[in-house]
């Protein structure tokens, strides 16, 4: 059968239906081959590099991932640790050694540290096969959330309403002065003045709403300039935790304002044994 | 020799293979992970999916793989005579697990050890096909939900009434008392692959009525699929509010 | 995602989602949304959405009332609509619900039941609610209460013939209906008085009264719900801001 595609980047695809025909191209995330066909294996979005075809998740539940930074809850202080949830089937463990800089011992009272109801912003440093999830709240920017509300988004709007290095949430954070956390499954800490909240938690909307639409960010500067009276620019943040570090969308590499090639190699810093992303110019 | 059918035209003077009016609706219910409405003549079925989540009791945990968890019922006032008792019953357990059977060969619930996909489908207002419309409004709540599918899940009832093969039966057509009676035959289909994954009947066909009846579902599957198809696509590209 | 964060907000005299704190989201009522039912409704106070449907049916009046038609009204908080929601006979709180509605309906005498008799002791018409949670994001009693008054201002009584009813055929005569009671729940948080929550904002309510008022300002029914106790003054201001809701949910009918 004559190889051919079948489908657009950036349409929606609906499960089962033919994406490509022949041998030539290449199923990726999401997507199957039944013999001469090439099948969408969910709904999502039609993405396609070269031969491979890939779909994006649009809906559902956030997978938790390796590395990614979260805003989970506890819901329970155990002996050596404490569990949280986090809108997830499952549940996740932070042990003492992860929890703090400080040294906690044994026969500590654990709830001084986190208590039943608590929101952290936490890191997910390993996940096993039966999806036993471990935490760490050591690490820049990890740390309990006092005060402020949460949102729930879809998880999978997180990167667009992240933008590129940052650059979308720090305009809203910008226009509205509000502190603003987003956890990659879903949801976002936002802690401001009450109508300065609403103004950020509107523009998260229009973003959930209309991830997939080109000229956003400009839809989000003239929304904010009108609510706010405040004009803001899209600027990366370099060292803000919103930084979408997952890197498997580019091969880590990034390009900055100047087209430079820029990418990320982890490198130890060997007096605490922690890894840290830096960027380095090659 | 052929029998002469009793049954010469349709009540609602359908073609024998034309499916009611039909419209679908994906979001319905923001609360859940994914929803949808389907509706069929006066038949209508909503669905809504919650999940992967958490399973209790854990005894019925499965650590290989993600369950799928159907619950079918009828709303007290969607019944066609008197108030219909809530709280289910042995027909809506049964149409539950023969709903999920029909929609499980799709999925791949692997990635999710140990948690449940929970189904819940409600039928407000009822005209025969009540599983079917179920069916029709689950898959496209599962792909709302984002899961692995292979592909969709469409179904409708076909039939023999007074001897004459016919799509998509109203609650009159099955309770035809006239010559040769009413035999219905609801059946769910992949429409990629043809496959049948829901196939029940109550009353008397030959076996080749049966070859040909299935063959008449599989071609009215194919346009609720492209229902199902569209409904899905514009709920995405619709900008909400 | 605390008491004292959501207090900022009600302090500045708005919502969680912007509104004021007297006002109800946006209401719409859709008619007829189940052909199957002699009478039905749909409501929704924004992104909360309740179904009501009315069955009639003919059956043999109560001892004590051989004259007069009977009354039932049942709730169900659906799975469908909420991961709150579990399957299996309704909880505590969908029976409280269907319990709110029916005395709302039936101590206001919205119906008049001596007009249901068909034949004193021997024959009366049954009106059955039933109301059904489709999604639900708080204002769930409010909801209900309209839908079921919906449903039944909605409801056509099925002809009777021969001591059957005959379903598939509806005659133009509605449900005689007399009273139209309004349920309005205040919710009380600290010191500040709202209505129509959202689940964010609910969570944090130390109590909630629900007044069913008539078009004449006649209180039918309350209910007070919540751990916390009430100041005679907090009631009355509770009763006061019913009162003045009322007539808004009473106009979308």
């Amino acid at each position: 059968m004559q190889s051919e595609l079948k489908i657009k980047e950036k349409e929606i695809a609906v499960p089962g239906e033919v994406l490509a025909t022949g041998l030539e191209f290449i199923p990726g995330a999401g997507v199957y081959r039944d013999n001469e066909f090439v099948r969408a294996g969910r709904m999502g979005l039609v993405s396609i590099e070269g031969k491979v075809i890939k779909l994006t998740q649009l809906n559902g539940q956030y997978i938790p991932k390796m590395n990614d930074k979260i805003i989970a809850r506890v819901i329970d202080v155990l002996m050596t640790g404490w569990r949280f949830s986090f809108d997830s089937p499952y549940s996740a463990v932070l042990q003492l050694k992860d929890a703090s800089s400080d040294f906690i011992g044994r026969g500590a009272d654990l709830t001084q540290y986190y208590n039943i109801g608590d929101y952290v912003f936490c890191k997910i440093t390993n996940i096993t096969s039966q999806k036993l999830i471990d935490i760490t709240m050591r690490g820049p920017g990890l740390r309990k959330l006092q005060g402020g509300r949460i949102v729930e988004v879809n998880a999978f709007k997180i990167p667009r309403i992240i933008g590129k290095d940052g650059s979308m949430v720090g305009m809203i954070k910008q226009a509205t002065g509000a502190n603003i956390v987003v956890g990659q499954n879903g949801s976002v800490w936002i802690d401001g003045s009450p109508d300065m909240e609403l103004i950020a938690i509107d523009a998260i909307r229009m973003i959930e709403a209309q991830a997939h639409l080109s000229g956003l960010t400009d839809r989000i500067k003239a929304f904010l300039k009108e609510k706010t009276g405040k004009d803001v620019h899209p600027v990366a943040a370099p060292e803000s935790e919103e930084r979408d570090e997952r890197s498997d969308s580019d091969g880590g590499e990034r390009r900055d304002d100047r087209g430079e090639r820029r990418d990320f190699r982890p490198r130890r810093d060997f007096n605490s044994g922690r890894e840290q992303r830096f960027r380095g110019r090659r | 020799m052929k029998s002469s059918k009793s049954y010469k035209e349709r009540f609602d003077k359908r073609g024998w293979e034309e499916c009611r009016p039909m419209t679908a609706k994906v979001g319905i219910i923001p609360e859940a992970d994914g929803s949808a409405m389907f509706q069929v003549g006066n038949t209508k079925a909503l669905a809504a999916v919650y999940g992967p989540r958490d399973l209790h009791p854990k005894f019925m945990q499965n650590p290989k793989t993600g369950i799928l968890r159907v619950n079918y019922n009828m709303m007290p006032f969607s019944g066609h005579g008197e108030r219909v008792r809530p709280g289910g019953s042995r027909r809506s357990k049964e149409l539950g697990l023969v709903i999920e059977n029909s929609l499980m060969p799709v999925l791949n619930l692997k990635e999710y050890p140990n948690s449940v996909v929970d189904v819940f489908i409600e039928l407000p207002q009822t005209d025969a096909g009540t599983r079917c419309a179920g069916i029709v409004a689950a898959s496209m709540a599962l792909a709302h939900a984002g899961l692995e599918m292979t592909d969709m899940v469409a179904a409708v009832a076909v039939g023999k009434v007074g001897g004459q093969l016919v799509v998509d039966l109203t609650y009159d057509e099955e309770a035809y008392d006239g010559e040769g009676g009413a035999t219905d035959l609801p059946v769910a289909v992949l429409p990629n692959s043809g496959k049948v994954t829901l196939l029940q009947m109550d009353g008397g066909v030959s076996r080749e009525d049966l070859k040909e009846a299935v063959e008449m579902a599989k071609r009215a599957s194919m346009q609720i699929y492209d229902l199902q198809k569209k409904a899905l696509k514009e709920s995405f590209t619709e900008v909400q509010k | 995602m605390n008491k004292e964060h959501l207090l900022s907000y009600l302090e500045k005299g708005i919502r969680y989602d912007g509104r004021k704190l007297n006002e109800y989201r946006d209401i719409k009522i859709e008619y007829d949304v189940s052909k199957s039912a002699e009478g039905s409704a749909q409501v929704s106070f924004g992104s909360t959405i309740m179904i009501a449907g009315v069955k009639m049916a003919v059956q043999k009046p109560y001892e004590d009332m051989p004259d007069a038609g009977t009354l039932m009204v049942n709730a169900e908080l659906l799975p469908l609509s909420s991961p709150e929601f579990e399957t299996g006979p309704p909880g505590i709180y969908a029976v409280e619900l269907a319990r709110v509605v029916d005395r709302g309906i039936r101590e206001s005498h919205a119906i008049d039941t001596h007009k249901l008799c068909i034949e004193a002791g021997e024959s009366v018409w049954s009106v059955s609610i039933d109301v059904c949670s489709i999604n639900a994001h708080g204002g769930l009693i409010d909801a209900s209460s309209l839908a079921a008054l919906a449903a039944l201002k909605d409801a056509r009584m099925p002809a009777y013939k021969d001591k059957v009813v005959d379903y598939g055929n509806k005659t133009d005569q509605s449900v005689p209906m007399e009273k139209e009671p309004i349920a309005v729940t205040v919710f009380k948080i600290d010191k500040y008085l709202i209505v129509d929550p959202i689940p964010e904002e609910e969570k944090f309510a130390d109590a909630r009264l629900t007044i069913t008022v008539t078009k004449d300002n006649v209180i039918c029914s309350l209910q007070k719900g919540g751990a916390v106790a009430l100041t005679v003054d907090e009631i009355d201001s509770m009763v006061a801001l019913a009162i003045e809701k009322a007539p808004e949910l009473r106009s979308k009918l």
